[in-house]
C-alpha cells in the first residue's frame, strides 16, 4: 500500500474541483472524492491488518522516504502504525459525511468544497508524516481552511470566532514550532525524523523545557483546559460541515500530536508533567460537563461537551499506562465520530427550524423520527451507553487510569467518572427538550424528515459508532500494539 | 585653468545633496519633491564618479553604480509620477498634505 | 446440555425483534408488529424453559451440588492480559431461575399488550422497545463477567428510559424518564467505581475467578484487598458497598428510590414487566451474584445491605398506605417487597442452613415477580376500563370486571402472605431467616408485612368494593382474551408457585437446602396479615369516613407520608439549587468571563497597544524624512566618533 495515495487523492480531487464548471459537478466530484477516500482508508486498514497478520512487527508500516532538504536532513518520511490508521479511518468517515451534509450549500460552492478537501489533505498528511518538519507543514495546511470556512460560510459572530480560532491555533502552532526546532537542535545529529529522535535519548533537562512547549502547543488544538475557549465560539459559528471537521478531525490532530510527538519523544518530560496534565484534564472533564449543563444553544452544548469528552483522552494520556493510552486513542476516534454526527444532526435541525435554542424547540420527534432517533442515539453515545463507541473508550480510560494505585490518581479517576452522571443530565435535558415533549411551535408541524444525503451521512457515522461499540476488539487490536510502543518508552524511563 | 580636485567635487556634491534634502523637506508640491529626490540621487552619482576617478582610476565600479542609480531613478520617477497623477485625479491637487489620508 | 446456539437464541430472539421492529416498525411491520414480537418472545421463552429444565433436572447437578457452568465466552474488549471484558453466558441456579422469570413475565406482557396497546400510533416501536428490554435483561442475568453485567445494566436502564418516556409528548412522562435514568445513572457511578476497585484487587473481571480469589483468605489478591484501607474501611468493603449502591439504585432502595413511583408514567404493561418483576430486582440479582464475596469476605457490607433493605421496606410500606394513585401504591409496594429481598440477603450467611436467607430472598423474587406482575396487569385492566389512575374514580368494580377482580384478589392474598398463596411461603422463609439472623430486623419486617396486608387490601377494597363510582354497563366488557389470559395464567402461578421446593434448587452454595414448614413460627406473621386485612376492610369495605378521621388525627405523619417524606423535594433542592445554581451556573459564567475573558483580554490588549503606536505613522512624508535623516545623522556620528 503506497501511502502517497492518501495525499494524492485529495490533491487530485481539489484539482478536479478547480476545473469543475457547475455546482452540480462540484458536488459530485467532492462526493466521489470523499467516497474514494473512505475506500482508500478501508483498504489501508485491511492492508495494515494483513501485513501485521503476516508477522511484520515493525513499529511503522509502509514507510517511504524521499529527501526534501538534504543539507538540513529533512526528509519526506511517511509511515503508519495502528494509531495513525485509526485516525485516518476516522478522518475518512467524517469527510464523507461532512461532504454529504453540505450538499445544500449554495454560496461559493466550489470554494467551500475546495477548502474541505484541503483540510482533509492536511489531516491525512499529518497522520502519516514521520518527519516532524513535514508533520508541521501539514498541520498548518489544516488550520487555514478552518479560518475561511468559518469566516465565509459561518453564522452569528463569525468574524470574531474565525479570528479567535485562527489566532489561538496559530499560537499553538508557534509553540509547536519552537518545540520542534528545539528537538532538532537537541538531536545533535540534526534530524526531524520521529523514529530516529525516539531512539536518541534526549537529555532530561532538554525534555523538561521542550515537553510543555509541544504539549501545550498541540493541546490548544485539542482544547486543553484552559486554552479551550476557541471551541465553543468556533463550533457555534462554523457551518455544519465546518463544525464536523473541526471537532471530528482537527481536534484530533492535537491529541495525536500530544501522543505521538510530545509523549513519545519526551517520556521524561511526560512523566514529570503528567500530574499537571491529569489535574487540567480532570478539571476540563467535570467543569466542561457542568458548563454544558447551563448552555442554551445546541451547538454550544455540543462544543462544551466536546471539551469534557476530549478531557478523557488527555486524561488517558496523562495517566501514562498502556491501557489508558489505548483508551485515549479510542476516545479520540469515538469522540470524532460521535461529535461529528452530533453536529450533523444539529445542522439538520437548524436547517429546518432556523433556531438552535433548546428552549424554542420541542417535540420534533413526531415530525422527524429519523433525525430524532439519530439525535437520541448520538446523545446516548455521548453519555457512554454500552453498545456505542463512547462506552468502550471511556471504560478503557477508566480501567487504565485505575492501574495507578495512589490516591491522587484515584481521585482524578473518580472525578472523571462523576462526569458520566452530569453528562446524562445535560444530554437528557437536550433530548427531552428538543425531541420530546409537546410541539412548541405550530410551524414545526409541517417540517420534513431527513432527505437521502442527510440519512446517508448519518448512517455512515452511525456505522462507525456501532462498529466500535458492538465489536470494539478490532479497533482495540489495532491500537494496542501501537500504544504499547509509547508505553514502552515511558517504562524505560522508570527503569 | 586648474583641474578641479576631489575636494571640490565632493563639495559640490554635498551642496547638491543638502539642496535636495532641503527641497524634499520643505516643498509641498510632490513634483518638486520628486525633483529634490533626483538632486539627491545625482549628488550620489557625482560622488561615485569622483571617487572612482580619483581613488581607483583603473576600476569601473563607480561608473556601474552610477548607471544603476540612473536606471533606478528613471523607474522610480515613472512610478512616482504615476502615483502623483492618481493623487491628482482623486484630490485635484498634488499637495503632499493630501497624501496623508493614505495612512493605514 | 443444550447447545450454545440454544442459549444464545434466548436473548437474541428478542434482540432480533428489536432490530426488525426498530427499523420497520413504523412502516412495513406496523400491523404484524405485536404478533411478530410475541412469537419471538414465545420462542425465547420455550428455549429458556427448556434450558432451565435441563439445568435443574439433567446436567446442572454434579456430585449433589449445582455447578456454575460457563458454556460460552469470548473476549470483547481486552484491557490487559488478565483483565478483559468477556461476553459469555453463565448457567447456575440463579441465572436459570431468572431466565424463566424474565422470559415468562415478558411473554405475558407481550400477550397482554396486544390488547392493551392496540391502536397506539407507535405500536411497532413499543414492541421494539420491549424486545430491547428483554434482550438486555436476559443478557444481564446470563452475564459471566462483572463488566458484562454493567453493560447490560446500562442497557436495561436505557430501555426503561425509552418505555417510561413512551408517551413522549406528555411533559410528565419526559420528566419521569429523565429522572429514572439520571437517578439510576448516579447509582451506576457507584457500581462503576466498585467494579474498578474489585477488578483492580481481583486482577480479573471474570465472575468465577473474581469470587474465587476474593473469598479465599490465603490468596494474595484477597490479602491486598483487605489490607488496603481507605477512610477506615478495607478496599474490599468499599468495593462491595459501591457495587451495592449500583444495585440499590436499580432496585429503588432508600434513598435512591425516588424514580420508581414516577416511572409509573409509562404504559402499565411496561410497569408490570420492568418496574415490578424484572429490572427492579436486578439489584437483588447483583448482590446474589456476588453473594459469596459479601457473605464470606465483607460481612460489614452485608449489614449495609440488610439495613438499607429493611428501612426501604418499611418506609415504602408506610408511604403506600397513603397514596391514591393505584399504580403508585403498587410502585411503593414493589419497593417494599424488594426491600424484603434485600434484607433477606443481608441477614443470610453462606452455605448450608445459614444460607436460608439467600434462598428465601430469591424465592421471594420468584413469587413476587408472578403476583406483582399480576397486580400491575390487573391494575392496567382497571385503568383501561375507567380511564383513570385515581382511586376516587373507582369502586364497586367487582361485578363489572369479574375476572380481573378474582385474579387481583388472589394476587393481594399472595402479597399479604395468606396461606397457601405463593407470597406466604417466600415471606415466611424470609422472616425465619431474619429471626435467626437479626432480631431487630425481624421485628421491623414483621410490622412491615402487617402494613403490606393493610395497604394491599386498602387498594383492593377501594377498587372493587367501597362506593359505586358510577360506572355503568355502558363501559362494556372488561377486555378480550389477550388481556385476560395473562391474568389467569399469572393468577394460577401466584396461587401455586409457593409449593415449589425452592431451596432444593436455588441455594447459596449450590447444595440443596431443605426447608421445613414451621406452623408455630407462622402464627405471628399470618395473624398480623389477617389483622391488616380486617383493618383495611373496616376502613374501606363500605364507603365511610373512618379513614379520613384517622388520617386527620395522625395529621403530621399522614401528610409527611402522603408527600413521600419530602425526599423528592430534598433531591430537587440539591439538584436545582445546589448543582445548577451553585456549580453549573458559576462554571458556565467562569468559562465565559474569566477563562474566555483572559483570552479576549490578550486580544484586546494587543489591539490597544497597536492603536497606541500607530500614531507614529502620521502619513506626513516629510516628517518621516526628517526622522529618517536624523536617524542617519545620529548613526553616522555614532559610527564615526564612538564605535570606530
Amino acid at each position: 500500500m503506497n501511502l502517497l495515495y492518501l495525499i494524492g487523492l485529495p490533491v487530485l480531487t481539489a484539482a478536479a474541483l478547480l476545473l469543475a464548471r457547475s455546482k452540480e459537478q462540484v458536488r459530485w466530484i467532492s462526493f466521489a472524492g470523499s467516497v474514494a477516500q473512505l475506500a482508500l482508508a478501508l483498504a489501508l486498514y485491511f492492508a495494515f491488518r494483513q501485513e501485521r497478520a503476516a508477522g511484520n512487527t515493525a513499529a511503522m508500516l509502509f514507510d517511504q522516504t524521499w529527501p526534501l532538504f538534504k543539507s538540513l536532513h529533512i526528509n519526506f518520511h511517511v509511515g503508519v502504525d495502528g494509531i495513525s490508521v485509526a485516525m485516518i479511518l476516522l478522518t475518512s468517515f467524517v469527510v464523507v459525511s461532512g461532504v454529504l451534509v453540505s450538499l445544500n450549500i449554495e454560496k461559493m460552492t466550489k470554494e467551500f468544497y475546495f477548502l474541505l478537501i484541503l483540510l482533509s489533505l492536511g489531516a491525512y498528511g499529518f497522520f502519516i508524516s514521520l518527519d516532524l518538519f513535514v508533520l508541521f507543514f501539514f498541520l498548518e495546511i489544516a488550520v487555514i481552511p478552518k479560518y475561511l470556512l468559518i469566516g465565509i460560510w459561518g453564522s452569528g459572530k463569525k468574524e470574531y470566532s474565525a479570528n479567535k480560532l485562527a489566532l489561538m491555533l496559530m499560537g499553538g502552532s508557534a509553540l509547536v514550532l519552537v518545540g520542534l526546532l528545539g528537538l532538532y537542535y537537541a538531536s545533535h545529529g540534526g534530524t526531524f525524523d520521529l523514529m530516529e529522535l525516539s531512539h536518541l535519548g534526549i537529555p532530561a533537562d532538554t525534555q523538561r523545557i521542550l515537553f510543555p512547549l509541544l504539549f501545550v502547543g498541540f493541546g490548544v488544538f485539542t482544547a486543553l483546559f484552559p486554552l479551550h475557549t476557541w471551541v465553543p465560539d468556533g463550533h457555534s459559528s462554523a457551518p455544519t460541515a465546518g463544525s464536523m471537521f473541526l471537532a471530528g478531525i482537527s481536534m484530533k490532530l492535537g491529541g495525536y500530536g500530544c501522543l505521538r510527538v510530545a509523549v513519545f519523544l519526551l517520556p521524561v518530560g511526560a512523566k514529570e508533567y503528567a500530574n499537571i496534565i491529569i489535574v487540567l484534564s480532570s478539571i476540563a472533564i467535570l467543569y466542561g460537563a457542568f458548563a454544558t449543563m447551563m448552555q442554551k444553544d445546541l451547538k454550544y452544548i455540543n462544543a462544551y461537551s466536546s471539551v469534557s469528552h476530549v478531557g478523557f483522552s488527555l486524561l488517558g494520556i496523562g495517566m501514562l499506562t498502556h491501557t489508558a493510552l489505548t483508551g485515549a486513542v479510542l476516545q479520540m476516534v469515538s469522540h470524532g465520530l460521535m461529535t461529528a454526527l452530533f453536529f450533523a444532526v444539529i445542522g439538520m435541525v437548524y436547517d429546518r427550524t432556523h433556531t438552535r435554542m433548546v428552549n424554542d424547540l420541542g417535540g420534533l420527534m413526531k415530525m422527524m423520527p429519523f433525525i430524532g432517533t439519530i439525535f437520541f442515539i448520538v446523545g446516548l453515545c455521548s453519555l457512554g451507553l454500552p453498545g456505542l463507541s463512547g462506552f468502550v473508550a471511556e471504560m478503557t480510560v477508566f480501567m487504565g487510569s485505575w492501574e495507578n494505585a495512589d490516591l491522587f490518581h484515584r481521585i482524578a479517576t473518580i472525578t472523571a467518572c462523576m462526569s458520566i452522571v452530569v453528562t446524562a443530565v445535560y444530554i437528557l435535558r437536550a433530548v427531552g427538550k428538543v425531541m420530546m415533549g409537546p410541539v412548541t411551535n405550530p410551524v414545526y408541524l409541517t417540517l420534513k424528515d431527513a432527505n437521502w444525503n442527510e440519512k446517508l451521512a448519518a448512517v455512515i457515522l452511525l456505522a462507525g459508532i456501532l462498529a466500535i461499540g458492538l465489536a470494539p476488539f478490532w479497533l482495540n487490536d489495532l491500537v494496542r500494539p501501537a500504544t504499547e510502543t509509547i508505553a514502552h518508552q515511558i517504562l524505560q524511563v522508570t527503569k | 585653468m586648474m583641474e578641479p580636485g576631489l575636494y571640490q567635487i565632493l563639495f559640490i556634491s554635498a551642496a547638491l545633496f543638502f539642496t535636495g534634502v532641503y527641497g524634499f523637506l520643505t516643498r509641498r508640491n510632490l513634483i518638486t519633491m520628486l525633483m529634490s529626490v533626483e538632486l539627491i540621487l545625482n549628488s550620489v552619482n557625482l560622488n561615485f564618479i569622483a571617487f572612482n576617478k580619483y581613488l581607483w582610476p583603473q576600476k569601473m565600479d563607480g561608473l556601474f553604480f552610477t548607471l544603476f542609480v540612473i536606471a533606478i531613478a528613471a523607474a522610480e520617477a515613472a512610478v512616482a509620477i504615476a502615483i502623483i497623477i492618481n493623487l491628482y485625479r482623486s484630490h485635484n491637487s498634488i499637495d503632499v498634505e493630501n497624501a496623508e489620508d493614505l495612512k493605514y | 446440555m443444550p447447545s450454545i446456539a440454544t442459549i444464545a437464541l434466548i436473548p437474541l430472539l428478542p434482540f432480533a425483534g428489536f432490530v426488525l421492529l426498530g427499523i420497520f416498525g413504523r412502516t412495513a411491520l406496523k400491523k404484524p408488529a405485536g404478533y411478530l414480537g410475541t412469537a419471538l418472545m414465545l420462542a425465547s421463552c420455550i428455549l429458556a424453559l427448556y434450558t432451565a429444565y435441563g439445568y435443574f433436572f439433567d446436567f446442572g447437578k454434579i456430585h449433589g451440588a449445582y455447578q456454575k457452568l460457563v458454556p460460552f465466552q469470548m473476549t470483547w474488549l481486552e484491557f490487559s492480559k488478565d483483565v478483559s471484558i468477556n461476553i459469555g453466558f453463565i448457567l447456575d441456579p440463579l441465572s436459570a431461575m431468572m431466565l424463566v422469570v424474565v422470559t415468562f413475565i415478558s411473554l405475558m406482557v407481550h400477550i397482554y399488550s396486544l390488547s392493551y396497546m392496540k391502536g397506539e400510533e407507535r405500536f411497532g416501536t413499543y414492541y421494539a422497545f420491549l424486545g430491547l428490554f428483554t434482550f438486555s435483561m436476559l443478557g444481564l442475568v446470563l452475564s459471566s463477567n462483572i463488566f458484562q453485567i454493567y453493560i447490560f445494566w446500562e442497557l436495561v436502564g436505557v430501555s426503561s428510559f425509552l418505555l417510561i418516556g413512551f408517551y413522549y409528548d406528555k411533559p410528565s412522562a419526559v420528566a419521569a424518564c429523565k429522572k429514572a435514568f439520571i437517578v439510576t445513572r448516579f447509582a451506576d457511578l457507584g457500581f462503576l467505581i466498585g467494579i474498578l476497585v474489585l477488578s483492580y484487587y481481583g486482577g480479573t473481571l471474570d465472575f468465577g475467578t473474581l469470587i474465587a480469589r476474593l473469598t479465599d483468605p490465603s490468596s494474595t489478591q484477597m490479602q491486598a484487598a483487605v489490607n488496603a484501607s481507605f477512610l477506615g474501611a478495607s478496599a474490599l468493603t468499599w468495593g462491595a458497598v459501591l457495587v451495592f449502591i449500583g444495585g440499590a439504585g436499580k432496585s429503588a432502595m432508600f434513598p435512591l428510590h425516588i424514580w420508581l413511583p414516577d416511572a409509573m408514567e409509562g404504559p402499565t404493561p411496561v410497569s408490570a414487566l420492568i418496574h415490578a418483576a424484572t429490572m427492579v430486582v436486578a439489584g437483588v440479582y447483583l448482590v446474589a451474584r456476588l453473594f459469596p464475596v459479601f457473605a464470606i469476605s465483607v460481612p460489614g457490607a452485608l449489614h449495609v445491605v440488610a439495613y438499607i433493605g429493611v428501612v426501604s421496606a418499611m418506609i415504602a410500606a408506610v408511604i403506600a398506605c397513603t397514596q391514591t394513585d393505584i399504580k403508585r401504591v403498587l410502585a411503593y409496594s414493589t419497593m417494599s417487597q424488594i426491600g424484603f429481598m434485600m434484607f433477606a440477603l443481608g441477614v443470610s450467611g453462606y452455605g448450608g442452613e445459614a444460607g436460608l436467607g439467600y434462598s428465601a430472598s430469591l424465592f421471594h423474587l420468584f413469587t413476587h415477580a408472578m403476583f406483582k406482575a399480576l397486580l400491575f396487569l390487573g391494575a392496567g385492566s382497571v385503568i383501561h376500563f375507567v380511564h383513570s389512575n385515581e382511586m376516587k374514580d373507582m369502586g364497586g368494580l367487582r361485578k363489572l370486571m369479574p375476572v380481573t377482580h378474582i385474579t387481583f384478589l388472589i394476587a393481594c392474598l399472595a402479597i399479604a402472605g395468606v396461606p397457601p398463596f405463593a407470597g406466604f411461603f417466600s415471606k415466611e422463609e424470609i422472616l425465619l431467616a431474619a429471626s435467626r439472623g437479626n432480631t431487630g430486623i425481624y421485628y421491623m419486617a414483621l410490622i412491615t408485612s402487617g402494613l403490606t396486608a393493610f395497604y394491599m387490601f386498602r387498594l383492593y377494597f377501594r377498587i372493587f368494593w367501597n362506593k359505586e363510582a358510577g360506572h355503568d354497563a355502558h363501559h362494556g366488557k372488561e377486555g378480550g382474551f389477550a388481556l385476560l389470559f395473562p391474568l389467569v395464567l399469572l393468577a394460577l402461578c401466584a396461587a401455586g408457585a409457593g409449593f415449589i421446593p425452592f431451596g432444593e434448587y436455588v441455594s447459596s452454595d449450590g447444595t440443596p437446602l431443605h426447608s421445613e414448614f414451621d406452623p408455630v413460627f407462622s402464627i405471628a406473621p399470618v395473624a398480623l396479615g389477617v389483622a391488616g386485612i380486617l383493618l383495611a376492610s373496616w376502613f374501606y369495605l363500605r364507603a365511610n369516613d373512618r379513614a379520613d378521621r384517622v388520617a386527620a388525627s395522625l395529621k403530621g405523619l399522614y401528610t409527611a407520608a402522603y408527600n413521600k417524606f419530602y425526599i423528592d423535594e430534598l433531591y430537587l433542592f440539591i439538584t436545582k439549587k445546589v448543582l445548577f445554581n451553585l456549580v453549573g451556573r458559576p462554571a458556565a459564567w467562569i468559562d465565559r468571563n474569566i477563562v474566555d475573558g483572559a483570552v479576549n483580554l490578550v486580544g484586546n490588549e494587543t489591539v490597544a497597544f497597536s492603536k497606541l503606536i500607530k500614531k507614529l505613522q502620521s502619513g506626513k512624508v516629510q516628517q518621516y524624512a526628517i526622522v529618517f535623516l536624523g536617524g542617519v545623522l545620529v548613526l553616522a556620528v555614532l559610527f564615526i566618533y564612538i564605535w570606530h
